[in-house]
């Protein structure tokens, strides 16, 4: 069985259906189109700044908060791509077609993450620069230490939440099931945690606490976030990883259904 | 050809499949019988390399399913009629299982046209009727030429049109001299285009004989005989040397003999009749008393179990 007739066949899976085009076209609405809203308020509130706040001001960070809600989308984009095998039933087309399932589903998560790299990169440098712009005479300019890191890190980051997405549908096989379980993670839980004193040592931990420091240019002034910003997507990608081996490791075991 | 081996599959408690061997041959229509819950499509996703057995083996010419080099050119499958993504058109869902397998883009087009969808083909599968998806399933069975066919239900959902097709196709394909082995509830169905017949019953092997042997064992014809001289009329018959049974509606039946015998033998004693009337067991008849008697055999097997205390049937689940 040759990896890349594997590869060409996943690859016109995901092309020949719809969720792929509006799941991954609303993330790149929304986190373009909200980082622009929240840079234009930032721009505005900026003189009502306190000097604290000032020294903590991170233009690129701020051109980047559109992702707190558009990688909801790539979550959507990472569960169906898995997802969808299952609740469909194709899944057992699929797994007759190419019986040995490490190459199945490797295949299948190759084909996925490079769309979603394409994707999450284009938009990570679109959010930048039109963030940019609407923030005026405080932006940060590409060329500023740290920025192009930030910018290529958050194209990183979108990808590993849509991998991470992955694994995890992998494991638990219902899309209700695995939205049901990430959707708030991400959206409320993670931000609790790592919100609130108590759990904040913790919620540092979590995928997307961790990963999201790739795209902090300017540190707050009393962090004391123990990892940098690669640090931070390293601890990322063990949580990928880790969903990955699970993903994989129960698909090998269970029955096809 | 497809081997089973003692091949086993539990869930739990509850046993699935048990225990099955046989063999499917090549250049002959095998059909898998048994009532619906009988084992039947587990037994076809565990060829399928689907389901895990729990024990045994089942090998494809002689190899596993999952060391099969682009299996789809080597056994073909339909199992249910919607193993398919509802919003993917019937184009392109054969063509990534084509490109997965190394099969040329040319066989889409070609198996498309030979179930009839090639008008369709662009259009998504969730507007397909029941009989236009097993269609398209059973062009994905066709796509790699394969050598060996299985399909799980193949006529489910089909017009008469298309459950005509479908007996054609397969004994044109085993005329090919390909393997095919189809599984059905309905034994009609099987008497009409099987060659050779494997029967279970509550995943245990009933029985794995040839059609017609299967037809000449159950096919039993008797005579149906009434009469409000019970006693006179069994007394002539035995004197005749013909043996007849109460059939327990207070009818008598009589096999191996003829309604016309009867009926002198009854005349010549002077003994009144109500009915006298040649009966047919039917092969739907043989297959439910063969399977039925599985169910009892089942239930009586096993030492008999305390009586549950109150509650004890719903904890287990």
């Amino acid at each position: 069985m040759a990896v890349t007739q594997v590869v060409r066949s996943e690859w016109t899976k995901i092309r020949s259906v719809a969720s792929t085009v509006w799941t991954l076209s609303l993330a790149v609405v929304v986190t373009i189109a909200l980082g622009m809203l929240i840079s234009a308020l930032s721009k505005a509130e900026f003189d009502s700044l306190g000097e604290r706040e000032r020294l903590s001001f991170d233009p690129t960070f701020i051109s980047f908060a559109g992702m707190s809600l558009g990688q909801l989308a790539m979550i959507v984009f990472g569960v169906l791509v898995v997802s969808n095998e299952y609740s469909t039933g194709m899944i057992r087309a699929s797994l007759a077609a190419v019986p040995q399932r490490g190459t199945f589903l490797f295949s299948k998560l190759a084909v996925a993450t490079a769309l979603a790299l394409v994707v999450a990169m284009a938009t990570s440098f679109a959010a930048f620069f039109l963030g940019q712009v609407m923030l005026g005479e405080h932006k940060a300019s590409i060329g500023d230490p740290g920025v192009l890191r930030a910018v290529i890190g958050g194209g990183l980051y979108m990808t590993l939440i849509a991998l991470f997405s992955m694994g995890v549908a992998a494991m638990l096989r219902s899309p209700m099931l695995s939205l049901g379980i990430l959707m708030p993670f991400f959206f409320l839980i993670s931000n609790i945690l790592g919100n609130v004193d108590a759990t904040k040592k913790v919620g540092q931990f979590l995928p997307d606490q961790a990963g999201s420091k790739i795209m902090q240019v300017v540190t707050p002034v009393d962090d004391e976030t123990p990892y940098g910003p690669w640090g931070g997507l390293g601890i990322m990608a063990l949580w990928v990883i880790a969903a990955l081996i699970g993903g994989y490791v129960l698909l090998k075991r269970r029955d096809a259904q | 050809m497809i081997e089973l081996e003692g091949l086993t599959k539990r869930y739990g408690e509850k046993v699935a499949v048990d225990d099955l061997t046989f063999t499917v041959r090549p250049g002959i229509v095998t059909g898998f019988l048994g009532p619906n819950g009988a084992g039947k499509s587990t037994t076809m996703r565990m060829i399928l390399g689907l389901d895990h057995p729990t024990a045994g083996d089942v090998r494809i010419d002689g190899t596993h399913y999952d060391r099969l080099r682009e299996p789809l050119t080597r056994i073909g499958a339909l199992l249910e009629a919607k193993a398919m993504h509802p919003g993917r058109s019937a184009h392109n869902h054969l063509l990534c299982l084509a490109q997965s397998n190394g099969i040329p883009t040319r066989r889409v087009h070609e198996v498309l046209d030979a179930v009839g969808l090639t008008a369709v083909a662009r259009k998504k599968a969730k507007g397909f009727s029941l009989g236009m998806g097993q269609r398209l399933g059973i062009a994905a069975a066709l796509l790699g030429d394969p050598r060996i066919l299985m399909f799980d239900e193949p006529v489910n959902g089909l017009d008469p049109e298309g459950i005509h097709w479908i007996r054609t196709l397969m004994k044109s394909l085993a005329a090919q001299g390909r393997t095919v082995f189809v599984s059905s509830h309905l034994m009609s169905e099987m008497a009409l285009t099987a060659d050779h017949l494997v029967v279970i019953g509550q995943g245990r092997l009933l029985a794995d004989t040839s059609m017609a042997e299967f037809i000449e064992r159950n096919s039993r014809s008797y005579v149906r005989v009434r009469s409000p001289q019970r006693e006179e009329l069994l007394a002539t018959l035995h004197r005749a040397g013909v043996t007849a049974v109460e059939s327990g509606d207070g009818a008598l039946e009589v096999d191996g003999s003829k309604a016309e015998r009867i009926g002198e033998l009854a005349a010549g004693s002077r003994i009144v009749l109500h009915e006298l009337s040649p009966q047919q067991a039917s092969l739907e008849e043989a297959f439910m008393r063969l399977t039925a008697e599985s169910v009892e055999y089942h239930a009586h097997s096993g030492t008999p179990r305390p009586p549950q205390a109150w509650g004890e049937g719903w904890k287990k689940g």
